[in-house]
């Protein structure tokens, strides 16, 4: 078990390894000029050119390159010329208000979407199943920013429920925070959800009608404790490998949600490291989003370990 | 009530079980009478699709999918009638009056559970006892069907035994709460042949010392030789002859048991000689009930067996066939006629 764990750890290195080596070329093959955009157009040619030497821009690639690279061994993530900080630090700063928007999300998301997943597998077939398959539907398909504008639209401009934009503050009380968190959490929880519900019911249709299901039942277990325990159970590897694909890609899809509520996490950092060329802002934020896709696929793997015995080592 | 009547355990009364599916009404069993006594072994046999084990699964009311329906018929167990069970009722007699053995032990077992977990809680869920109590039950259980090393057993998974060892298992969990009928659908069909008779004669054994009775559905007449009092032989959804099974083997009367009986290999028979099959097919259980089933593979087919279904006669006590040519005064001699056509 811990051998293959820190197997599966050594192995994320080449991965990440890559990661940064297109990181890298990518920002380069960016247009614009880094010290043009945090010096403003109308700057010296001669403040300019400080500006490139300081931050190595007048090095040749492979030098920027090395130096890059031994920067991360040593734990240096650079430093962010648009914020005036250290990058490592900046990111560490923004998770939190990330890490809780997305978490909350996905917790709602994985809790709605698996209970309808799986009413809608017993119920097959049935009005429920039709009509919150076709919601599942709709909300795999519906382009996040529409819904976040239709969504601002209605219940902030029209209704006046919910704020427009922002992160709701501890010190105006409970209700302040979650509030801010609605209408956005639940822009970041549709796609999550709907993918849940799909994955749930489909899964647990093919484990109910399986062989020990039937024998189960024919053993007088309640109905409760066949699905709930032993269904379930046996439907979750796919639910987890979902899973750990959404809890990555929610926690970089939320560039976009973060954008349009003005969520002050690292979604909008990215946006402003994009817009004024920050190269160790954007390879920062693009790195440690890398290890939070590697790392959800390690616990992926492990979690599989836990829950299907024949998957003993591999 | 007479004594014979208290004697049965399992009776059958004229069961349908149909599948109602987009082309049509499939008549899976259709019209199926029997009786089981006590502490007695009826076998079931027929080939694939005869409605067998839809008759074995309706007993336990254990339907595959909603559009499987017992339409009529009654099924009483000694003198409960199973069809008006509430679902509570249903759970209580499932797994403690009446337990079931499935096909293939290797996907009868929950595979992400412990064999200990899966026993306790088949046990906790029938008997109002500890946790503790229930694992030393099923550590005993184990030890009665012939497993070494129960203890350890418990502790494994259900790809970690093999076959054999599985189908073990699940007759323990079955004698667990003392049934007092074992339903035991082609329960060594998956096992190779050592095995299989190791595992007949392990619920030969356990009938004898827990006194219980066993339905056993199989194609395999030899088993039914070894094991059973009675057999059924089922075509197409009935019931085509029903008989104990010495009087099956020596005086078969209908022409689908003759059909069955010369198909099975012989020892004596040189290795050159090719089994003896029955042509044809059997017939689209949607189109059943108007006529003898077996009409079209029968060799000694009439016009009255086009026209009318045959009813199920009693010809001698205890031995009940269903054919027009058996139930007259005059009965047919095996071998009577040629093959129609020839």
């Amino acid at each position: 078990m811990i051998k293959m764990i820190l197997k599966r750890f050594l192995q994320t290195i080449p991965t990440l390894f890559i990661v940064v080596t297109i990181t890298f070329c990518l920002t380069r093959m960016l247009p614009g000029d880094p010290a043009v955009a945090i010096l403003g157009i109308e700057a010296k040619q001669e403040d300019i050119e400080a500006m490139r030497a300081k931050m190595n821009l007048d090095k040749s690639l492979p030098e920027q390159y090395q130096l890059y690279i031994s920067g991360l061994v040593k734990g240096d993530f650079g430093y962010s010329y648009s914020y005036r900080q250290d990058v490592f630090g900046l990111i560490a700063s923004r998770i939190p208000n990330t890490l809780s928007l997305t978490l909350v999300a996905l917790i709602f998301a994985f809790l709605i979407g698996t209970t309808v997943g799986i009413v809608a597998a017993i119920k097959q077939n049935t009005l429920f199943d039709y009509v919150f398959m076709l919601l599942a539907l709709v909300g795999v398909s519906m382009p996040i920013f529409w819904m976040a504008l239709m969504l601002v639209l209605q219940f902030s401009v029209k209704m006046h429920l919910l704020p427009v934009m922002g992160m709701g503050d501890w010190s105006k009380g409970f209700g302040d925070v979650v509030s801010h968190m609605i209408l956005p959490g639940f822009c970041l929880a549709t796609i999550p959800m709907a993918t849940f519900a799909r994955t749930t019911r489909s899964s647990m249709i093919e484990t109910l009608s399986s062989d020990y299901i039937r024998c189960l039942r024919a053993r007088g277990i309640r109905e409760w404790k066949v699905i709930m325990i032993h269904g379930l159970k046996n439907a979750l590897p796919p639910l987890v490998t979902v899973l750990g694909l959404q809890i990555a890609s929610t926690f970089t899809g939320a560039i976009i949600t973060e954008g349009i509520f003005s969520w002050p996490g690292m979604g909008t950092m990215i946006n402003t490291a994009i817009n004024n060329r920050d190269y160790s802002l954007i390879q920062g934020t693009v790195l440690f989003s890398a290890i939070m896709f590697v790392f959800c696929n390690m616990l992926v793997d492990i979690a599989y370990l836990l829950l299907n015995p024949k998957v003993k080592e591999v | 009530m007479d004594m014979n009547e208290k004697d049965i355990i399992l009776r059958v009364e004229g069961l349908k079980v149909y599948f109602y599916t987009a082309s049509g009404v499939n008549k899976a069993v259709d019209g199926v009478s029997f009786t089981l006594k006590k502490g007695s072994t009826m076998g079931i046999v027929g080939e694939s699709g005869s409605g067998k084990s839809v008759t074995s699964s309706s007993v336990m009311r254990l339907m595959q999918a909603k559009s499987q329906k017992i339409v009529d018929g009654s099924i009483t167990f000694e003198d409960i009638d199973l069809l008006k069970l509430s679902q509570r009722e249903l759970l209580k007699f499932r797994g403690d009056e009446c337990c079931m053995i499935f096909q293939n032990p290797m996907t009868s077992l929950d595979p992400v559970f412990k064999i200990g977990y899966q026993m306790v809680e088949m046990i906790q869920e029938h008997q109002n006892i500890s946790k503790k109590e229930a694992w030393n039950r099923a550590v005993e259980a184990l030890k009665l069907v012939g497993i070494p090393e129960a203890e350890k057993r418990m502790e494994a998974y259900p790809h970690e035994l093999s076959g054999g060892m599985c189908q073990r298992v699940i007759i323990a969990m079955a004698v667990c709460g003392d049934p007092k009928l074992i339903i035991a659908d082609e329960p060594t069909t998956a096992l190779d042949v050592t095995v299989q008779a190791q595992v007949l004669e392990l619920l030969r054994g356990l009938q004898k010392k827990l006194d219980t009775a066993i339905l056993l559905i199989t194609h395999n007449l030899g088993v039914v030789w070894d094991m059973c009092d009675t057999v059924m032989v089922m075509y197409a959804g009935n019931t085509v002859e029903y008989a104990d099974t010495k009087t099956l083997y020596k005086e078969p009367m209908h022409p689908y048991t003759w059909g069955l009986l010369d198909s099975m290999p012989k020892l004596s028979s040189t290795s050159k000689e090719e089994l003896t099959t029955i042509p044809g097919t059997p017939p689209d259980l949607r189109l059943t009930g108007r006529c003898c089933n077996f009409y079209n593979r029968c060799p000694y087919v009439t016009d009255k067996c086009r026209e009318s279904v045959p009813p199920l006669v009693e010809v001698e006590p205890g031995h009940f066939v269903a054919c027009h040519r058996q139930n007259g005064a005059e009965h047919l001699v095996r071998g009577e006629v040629n093959r129609h056509g020839e």
